[in-house]
């Protein structure tokens, strides 16, 4: 008896709202393996509660995309599966966090060594105040590696992965800040992927950049799924469409009593599956548009 | 109907009356300002330059010893004693104090965050700054001078503590310039922190570390008072730093000046013009090592 209405009522919701136009592909049918599989985490910031028991895995050559509102802790988790948090003092991790099934916040874990499997690009393009070449040759070489030739090799090979050879290949000694926006981003992630990281985390990457520059570092984004298992925050949610293949949407939980804001994941699941088909009304309100 | 025609113009010229004025008077309060800062910097250099130039020379400059005070203008030997004093003395506690300053300055910003520790020193370093040079070469004077005698090496000692302040304060503010983006991408990376701070933070931070340690080093250059409690004066060259007695051009202008003779008087401006010109050199490395290490930061 409750089922037929139920229906009806999300359809009048449907025809009310503007119909989201996605170049969703198919989903991927068949997941692989599991990289990241975080169960019941929250993540403290000294009393504050940032984010409350999230709990998604997260595949192998996958692009998988948090969205939602700010506040809502969706960079919190992303700096929480390479430790980036642990910078910030008082921050704190409860819950269970394995990649590949090893536990993050085991207490033998090195943050670097995590970092060095696991790299992030940030919202602001942030290149070294050194030459094109040195930041790429950056993480190799505080890898140990000091041969010229290998070196060489690895910038050519990382820049051309991040499709910025032909443009820089001629000034490799100039300075990396004298880049572009666009530019400078695209350096961000040769530098991150010249110490072959297994997963690269991506915090916003084309939030400060123009529109063209955001189209190839997507275009980048579905190239490097090939070798890379990659996770991306976006605020921007064709976006997420264009180049994820899984979905996060993460809200914000409002305490009005004790005036606390709480992050929280909502619903996760196959990209095409949380635009056209999301089960949580608060995801379709937000995917629509109308909140958010 | 008719809102096009009723349409007021704007009032686009610039702003009459009480604005004007304060406009006027600020930037002539300015300039008033600017010239006034100009004029003793400018009388001060002439002067010297103008009372000193005659005493120099090749053999002033090189040769000793130091001539007596009676001496009259031109006489034999020269401040090379002075010079080569200067050097080591001021060489040395250079050698002490920026290594010690910078790292003093590493731990505050980079390892001691809001820990007591890292604030003590910051503030110890801070009352430090204020300390009167003389209190410095006092403090040498009966830790070090009463024991183990008058020496370059006391001399370096009570400069050094002058600098040290000097170093860790601008070092810091260095420090904090240095933007917190460019730490977390090296931590990115898998950098530990001594990585991140060897690689990152000091090669960014490294022009405005040299010019504030050369700043330190000129000024502990031109200092006399901890020097006279510390290393006496002589009027032979004494190369060894760490015995007997030396000297310094600061020390030489001090007791050149005081003499009612006219060629110690001379060569009292001589040694000043010699002190300015090694402040101005190293001014100048300063600028050009900023210039140099700075050239990727944009």
């Amino acid at each position: 008896m409750e089922q037929p209405e139920q229906e009806v009522v999300e359809q009048t919701v449907s025809t009310n709202l503007p119909r989201l136009e996605t170049t969703v592909k198919a989903p991927v049918t068949e997941p692989g393996t599991t990289i990241f599989d975080v169960r019941n985490v929250s993540i403290w910031y000294g009393s504050f509660k940032a984010v409350t028991d999230v709990s998604l895995p997260i595949y192998e050559n996958e692009v998988t995309a948090f969205i939602g509102s700010s506040g809502s802790g969706k960079s919190t988790v992303l700096r929480a599966l390479n430790r980036m948090n642990d910078l910030v003092p008082g921050a704190r991790v409860d819950g269970g966090m394995h990649y590949r099934g090893t536990d993050l916040y085991a207490k033998e874990v090195s943050p670097a060594a995590v970092r060095r499997r696991i790299g992030m690009v940030f919202q602001k393009p942030n290149p070294f105040p050194k030459s094109i070449y040195d930041n790429v040759a950056y993480g190799p070489r505080i890898n140990g590696i000091r041969n010229k030739g290998r070196l060489d090799e690895i910038v050519e090979r990382s820049l051309r992965s991040a499709a910025l050879w032909d443009e820089v290949k001629n000034r490799l000694k100039q300075s990396g800040l004298a880049l572009s926006g666009g530019q400078a981003q695209r350096l961000c992630i040769a530098r991150t992927i010249a110490v072959e990281p297994d997963v690269v985390l991506m915090d916003e990457p084309a939030s400060a950049l123009d529109p063209i520059a955001t189209l190839a570092i997507e275009d980048l984004i579905r190239e490097l799924k090939r070798n890379y298992t990659i996770v991306i925050v976006t605020h921007n949610m064709q976006q997420a469409t264009r180049v994820s293949d899984r979905t996060a949407f993460f809200s914000v939980l409002t305490d009005s009593k004790n005036d606390t804001r709480t992050g929280i994941l909502v619903e996760h699941g196959p990209t095409q599956q949380i635009f056209e088909d999301p089960h949580d009304s608060r995801t379709q309100a937000y995917v629509t548009g109308r909140m958010g | 109907m008719t809102v096009a025609s009723e349409q007021q113009t704007v009032d686009l010229r610039e702003a009459g009356g009480w604005r004007r004025s304060k406009n006027r008077i600020a930037t002539f309060v300015m300039w008033f300002a600017f010239v006034a800062t100009l004029i003793p910097l400018v009388f001060v250099l002439y002067t010297v330059v103008a009372k000193g130039i005659a005493a120099i020379s090749w053999s002033f400059l090189t040769s000793g010893p130091i001539p007596a005070n009676v001496a009259p203008p031109g006489a034999a030997g020269g401040m090379g004693p002075a010079l080569i004093g200067t050097l080591e003395i001021t060489g040395f506690a250079a050698l002490m104090a920026i290594p010690l300053g910078v790292l003093g300055a590493v731990y505050i910003n980079e390892y001691g965050g809001k820990g007591w520790l890292a604030r003590l020193i910051a503030f110890m370093a801070d009352v430090m700054t204020g300390v009167p040079s003389i209190v410095m070469g006092l403090f040498i004077f009966t830790i070090w001078v009463l024991h183990f005698g008058y020496s370059g090496l006391a001399g370096s000692f009570a400069l050094a503590c002058l600098m040290l302040p000097i170093v860790i304060r601008s070092t810091y503010e260095m420090l904090l310039l240095v933007p917190n983006e460019l730490r977390e991408a090296s931590y990115a990376l898998g950098s530990t922190k001594a990585r991140v701070v060897l690689t990152v933070v000091l090669p960014a931070a490294i022009g405005g570390i040299v010019s504030g340690a050369l700043l330190a080093v000129a000024r502990a250059a031109g200092e006399t008072a901890p020097l006279l409690f510390t290393i006496l004066t002589v009027e032979a060259t004494n190369t060894n730093l760490f015995s007997g007695a030396n000297t310094a051009l600061s020390a030489q202008i001090f007791y050149n000046a005081q003499s009612p003779f006219v060629g110690a008087e001379q060569r009292a401006w001589g040694a000043a013009l010699t002190l300015i010109v090694i402040a101005f050199v190293l001014m100048l490395a300063a600028r050009l090592i900023t210039a140099r290490f700075t050239r990727y930061t944009r």
